[in-house]
């Protein structure tokens, strides 16, 4: 039995004159109905590439794509351009991570939510405005019938991104992609909008994909999580798994990096050393190990699958599961 | 909205005064004929050119003739005589404007009519041969100059030393009033030597607008909502990238309306361009100060009717 969205083996390069970017290498990933998968990575490490693969919207003239990406029995990475468009916006919907810049600025958002509709469905200019009245009240806009007749720039940063939300909700559709949706908020607004997207998805039983470099995010929406590094995923868990077991040295340089409020003050914020490779020129071996500080031999020659650890758990990683689990229940015990 | 027009108006008028000063100056500053001179007549005494001097005021302190000229203009809108013909100069202006006009009018439709779609073209098949190709003959274009371009023009089409006759020559301008089909055929050859070089500004103006537009946020929201790709570049991409467009084509229309001084010399069309230059030939200034006004007001006016426009085509920028 296959998940509402399964992406199996999927690779996606660029070429670029400098090389050819491996911006995706294998990816494996699902998520169902209902249900929130969190992709957590720094930028370069292919979540939001694979995403708009998803989308079909990196199917540019320079990209080559291979692998499935499974969607309620139908494979989008072949599916031919003009079906693509119909489960684009329709049954997959996205939001991006800066509001302001990724509505259009000279069309007034009532607009913009009704071009979504009508792009999909033959209705009339006046249901379509009624119903993106009701979609912007749902998402918690005050007087919808007013500001559906703003302009984004007359809106805050939360209210833009309500109305991102509720662009990509009006037409109700089964996965629901949040690329660094709160990234761009402040604070206070981030809880809000996180909150009305999982109550969105509860209502509607939405697929929900939350990408995201914060750990914060993932520990507050996730119901499974996907660690992605170098266009791989290279940890693949539950939620409280991920963070009572971490299990690659990757992950718990992650949590590391997280500050504390309260923990006594460190000298200094922990961060992974060095930077994340190039996508042309990848090390040999596991991507990870010039920054790993567990690196083996063996990491240098031999690139680590995606296997499976204790349960439902899978890790890219050369160290011994056993080790894995000590090293990663302490470092969560430390920090709990 | 309001308030920012009447300083706007203001500001015009002001700058109409500091036009016109300096063009005094540099009448008097610049060597030129003699206006009293020429006036007299080659043979004339200088006892009739210190009359003819006197009668138009050339003997009195630049200063002096600066504050007369000012008062007519201000007082009565009076541009004043022309030392040549003693003809108004507005009435010699006014009756010039329609060529100029038609000029400009019909060189801006051509120009918008090619250059846009070329740019839209050569933007969205970017880096393909045909955007090669169409951007290496618009940087010819813009290189040529007008009076080059003119020539060959009518050394291939004109009517009388074309290689094929097809279009009115030098000098054939007739008043659409009294012969329309004679009015455009003059006006061909004019209108797309003018118009070269605008078309392949735009066309390279259209094709950066879009290509940048066309990488923005909101270009990736359009498509993810499943607009057709047709949808997402007509209606988005381009309504963002022709608004810098607009307010282009706005100025240039304004500076045309002042007389496009080489397309008319070239073609001998009788507009304001053509007078311009030769009231500056002839000495004669307050035909240079009437042709050089009218031009800088179609400036302004221009200047001002853009930013209102602005106003209504960008949402975002406020008075």
């Amino acid at each position: 039995m296959s998940s509402l969205l399964e992406i199996r083996d999927l690779h996606v390069h660029f070429s670029t004159r400098d090389g050819v970017v491996r911006a995706v290498e294998g990816a494996r990933l699902s998520v169902d109905r209902g249900r929130t998968l969190g992709i957590v990575g720094e930028s370069g490490s292919g979540k939001s590439v694979t995403a708009l693969t998803v989308m079909g919207l990196t199917r540019l003239p320079n990209a080559s794509i291979s692998g499935e990406i499974e969607f309620d029995g139908v494979d989008l990475v072949t599916l031919p351009d003009a079906q693509m468009r119909s489960v684009r916006g329709r049954r997959i919907a996205m939001i991006f991570q800066d509001p302001l810049s990724s509505l259009h600025p000279l069309f007034k958002v009532g607009w913009q939510i009704v071009e979504a509709i009508q792009a999909h469905e033959n209705v009339s200019k006046k249901a379509a405005r009624e119903r993106a009245i009701e979609a912007l009240r749902e998402v918690g806009i005050p007087s919808p019938e007013k500001r559906i007749d703003s302009y984004p720039h007359e809106l805050s940063g939360g209210m833009r991104q309500r109305v991102m939300i509720a662009m990509a909700l009006v037409l109700k559709p089964d996965v629901l992609i949040a690329d660094e949706p709160t990234t761009a908020l402040d604070v206070t607004v981030q809880a809000q909008i996180l909150d009305l997207i999982r109550h969105l998805k509860d209502e509607y039983q939405t697929a929900v994909v939350m990408i995201t470099h914060d750990l914060g995010v993932i520990a507050e929406l996730a119901d499974e999580v996907a660690v992605m590094y170098a266009g791989r995923v290279m940890e693949r868990t539950s939620r409280h798994e991920l963070f009572t077991v971490p299990e690659l040295p990757y992950t718990w340089g992650l949590m590391r990096s997280i500050p504390r409020l309260d923990a006594p003050r460190p000298g200094r914020l922990d961060s992974i050393a060095g930077l994340p490779p190039s996508l042309i020129h990848l090390p040999p071996g596991c991507p990870f190990h010039p920054r790993c500080p567990y690196v083996m031999d063996v990491c240098l020659q031999d690139e680590p699958e995606l296997e499976q650890s204790e349960g439902d758990h899978l890790v890219a990683c050369h160290l011994p599961i056993a080790e894995r689990r000590q090293i990663g229940r302490d470092l969560q015990d430390r920090q709990n | 909205m309001v308030r920012y027009i009447i300083r706007r108006v203001l500001w015009g008028a002001l700058m109409l005064l500091v036009v016109s000063a300096l063009t005094f100056v540099i009448f008097y500053l610049l060597p030129s004929g003699d206006p009293a001179q020429i006036r007299a007549g080659r043979y004339a005494s200088p006892a009739r050119i210190a009359q003819v001097r006197h009668q138009l005021g050339l003997d009195r302190p630049v200063y002096y003739q600066f504050w007369l000229y000012m008062k007519g203009l201000f007082l009565h809108f009076d541009l004043g005589t022309s030392f040549k013909t003693n003809l108004p100069v507005s009435d010699e202006i006014i009756r010039r404007l329609p060529v100029t006009f038609s000029l400009a009018i019909g060189s801006v439709i051509i120009w918008m009519a090619i250059g846009i779609p070329i740019g839209v073209i050569s933007a969205i098949r970017s880096r393909s041969w045909l955007d090669r190709s169409t951007m290496t003959g618009s940087l010819v274009a813009i290189s040529a100059p007008v009076y080059w371009l003119g020539l060959i023009a009518l050394f291939l089409f004109s009517k009388d030393l074309g290689m094929f006759k097809l279009f009115g020559g030098s000098g054939s301008y007739v008043p659409f009033s009294e012969d329309p089909a004679g009015w455009f055929s003059s006006l061909v050859l004019p209108w797309f030597v003018l118009a070269a070089a605008f078309a392949a500004f735009y066309a390279r103006m259209v094709r950066g607008n879009l290509i940048e537009t066309m990488s923005e946020d909101y270009i990736r929201t359009a498509r993810a909502k499943g607009l057709s790709e047709r949808r997402v570049i007509f209606r988005h991409g381009l309504r963002a990238a022709l608004t810098p467009v607009v307010t282009m084509a706005g100025l240039d229309i304004g500076a045309l309306l002042g007389g496009a001084v080489l397309t008319e010399t070239v073609f001998n069309i009788p507009g304001v361009g053509r007078l311009a230059y030769d009231s500056i030939v002839g000495s004669d200034l307050p035909m240079i100060q009437g042709t050089v006004l009218f031009g800088a007001f179609f400036i302004i006016s221009a200047n001002l009717i853009v930013d209102i426009l602005y106003a209504f085509l960008d949402p975002r920028v406020r008075y």
